[in-house]
């Protein structure tokens, strides 16, 4: 499938404004539910990391330096990615399957377009910007972790950033982003192959759409393994 | 004209085009009629390149399908216009898009040049007020009327039509049947329509192909049908009682 994806090239002017719809409805359109999960994730976090530190010997900037390598290396890239799979990857799942039962797919063959690459090379185009919404998501998350840790006055704000500053590794933050990029090719191409493929009428466009999120599932979380046994291991 | 050799096509176990052999000529409507699982939906995937036959060959003016290249193939699809049995618009596009969608693909045309087009199709298909509105925002009828349009906007030299009437109140479906006849004739095309609508196959069946089980059973046209005494068609069009009329006045007429 990925092959012929990239195959006999839909007409740019039509590709250019293909690309554009998918950056906004896969991109822009996920911010919302990306910040609003950050924010929580890295309060939870934060609050977490404090309530086990019970040891008086043990610094409070702790908190912001948990919170930071949770964030940067985990819950933002992988917990994202997971959300995405469900919100980003059953829409794909199911636009492309409505496609598939209602014959627009075999309306674009009969036409003589490359149906693969016009429907799935966008999407995959779409998701080169996928690390940008990781950017976001680590920023917030820290964020979140900031406002939790002010909130219940876990320790000073002053202590959290000097924890978030304290021993960072810019490596990690590249590690962040090869895992975001590997997701996104993920989440792109394994709901638009179960989209694709499909076969039947309107019930199974939502059992194709599950069955997407399942494996888009398993596919980032074994991925995430073997990425990260590869690039910190 | 469309010569199809010695059709076969096998799904797993299941033989569903056994050696059909037969032909479509310019400026005429094709039926292809039989009954559900009778394989015309496959047959019709043959012609359209969609299903790849186990045997035979299919040659449109000469040009044999399966000895063409790629670009000769894409180049050939191009002379090909479909009208689904769902229409198969596409549903994030308005009307005028749809149509405009073959001519944007594969044309360099400007904007207000395929605006001209796909409004000058529209009109020959009596749509003139659905320009902006959505699939989703018309009916039925109105759909496959779209459909009909944005098959025939690139001018193609092969129309094909699967159920074009399916679903459709009587009056409608007439409407569509003499629609689909009138482009034919006025555009020089081959038409081949896979139906199982005997309004249809008396009306603008100038061509009829009968499918049993994979089997061309019967070949002819819309007046031979009367006279055939192949029970596996008479069997199948004079299901209805109103038909079995039909043919009886036919023949104590001729008699």
């Amino acid at each position: 499938m990925v092959r012929e994806v990239f195959k006999k090239p839909t007409k740019w002017s039509i590709m250019k404004s293909l690309i554009l719809k998918e950056i906004d409805e896969l991109i822009f359109g996920s911010m919302g539910i990306v910040i609003f999960i950050s924010v929580f994730i890295g309060g939870v976090v934060a609050i977490q990391t404090a309530l086990n530190l019970t040891n008086p010997l043990i610094p409070k900037d702790l908190i912001g330096f948990a919170t930071r390598q949770s964030v940067i290396l985990e819950f933002a890239p992988t917990f994202t990615s997971i959300i995405m799979a469900g919100k980003v990857g059953s829409y794909i799942t199911s636009s492309i399957g409505t496609m598939r039962v209602t014959e627009q797919i075999d309306a674009l063959e009969v036409m003589g377009v490359n149906s693969l690459n016009y429907l799935v090379f966008p999407k995959i185009i779409a998701m080169l910007f996928y690390p940008f919404v990781i950017a976001i998501s680590m920023y917030v998350g820290i964020f979140g972790g900031l406002i939790a840790n002010s909130l219940g006055n876990y320790s000073t704000s002053s202590e959290f950033i000097q924890g978030i500053q304290l021993d960072f590794i810019p490596f990690h933050v590249t590690y962040s982003f090869i895992k975001s990029i590997v997701f996104a090719f993920i989440i792109a191409t394994v709901p638009s192959f179960h989209g694709y493929y499909m076969k039947g009428g309107a019930l199974d466009v939502g059992k194709a759409s599950t069955t997407a999120f399942v494996w888009t599932s398993v596919v980032i979380i074994i991925s995430n393994f073997v990425l990260t046994q590869l690039l910190l291991g | 004209m469309i010569d199809v050799e010695n059709l076969n096509k096998s799904f797993g176990d299941t033989q569903v085009l056994k050696g059909i052999t037969t032909s479509f000529e310019k400026g005429k409507t094709n039926l292809i009629i039989g009954q559900s699982g009778s394989g015309k939906t496959v047959f019709m995937k043959c012609l359209l390149g969609l299903i790849e036959p186990d045997e035979g060959t299919i040659s449109y003016d000469g040009r044999m399908f399966s000895k063409l290249s790629g670009r000769e193939k894409r180049d050939l699809r191009q002379d090909m216009g479909m009208v689904f049995q769902g229409s198969a618009l596409f549903d994030s596009m308005t009307v005028e898009e749809n149509v405009m969608f073959p001519m944007d693909m594969f044309t360099n045309q400007s904007r207000s040049e395929m605006e001209d087009r796909a409004n000058l199709v529209l009109k020959r298909v009596n749509l003139i007020d659905a320009h902006k509105k959505y699939p989703a925002e018309i009916s039925g009828g109105m759909q496959k009327r779209v459909a009909i349009a944005r098959a025939i906007v690139m001018n193609p030299k092969y129309l094909f039509c699967d159920e074009p009437n399916s679903g459709l109140d009587p009056n409608t479906a007439i409407l569509i049947d003499n629609l689909i006849q009138e482009i034919t004739k006025e555009f020089d095309i081959i038409t081949v329509i896979n139906s199982h609508d005997m309004n249809s196959v008396m009306e603008i069946g100038e061509k009829i192909i009968f499918l049993k089980n994979g089997v061309k059973e019967w070949e002819g046209t819309n007046k031979e049908i009367f006279k055939t005494d192949n029970k596996a068609i008479t069997d199948f069009v004079y299901s209805s009682e109103l038909f079995k009329k039909v043919r009886q006045m036919y023949i104590e007429e001729r008699n």
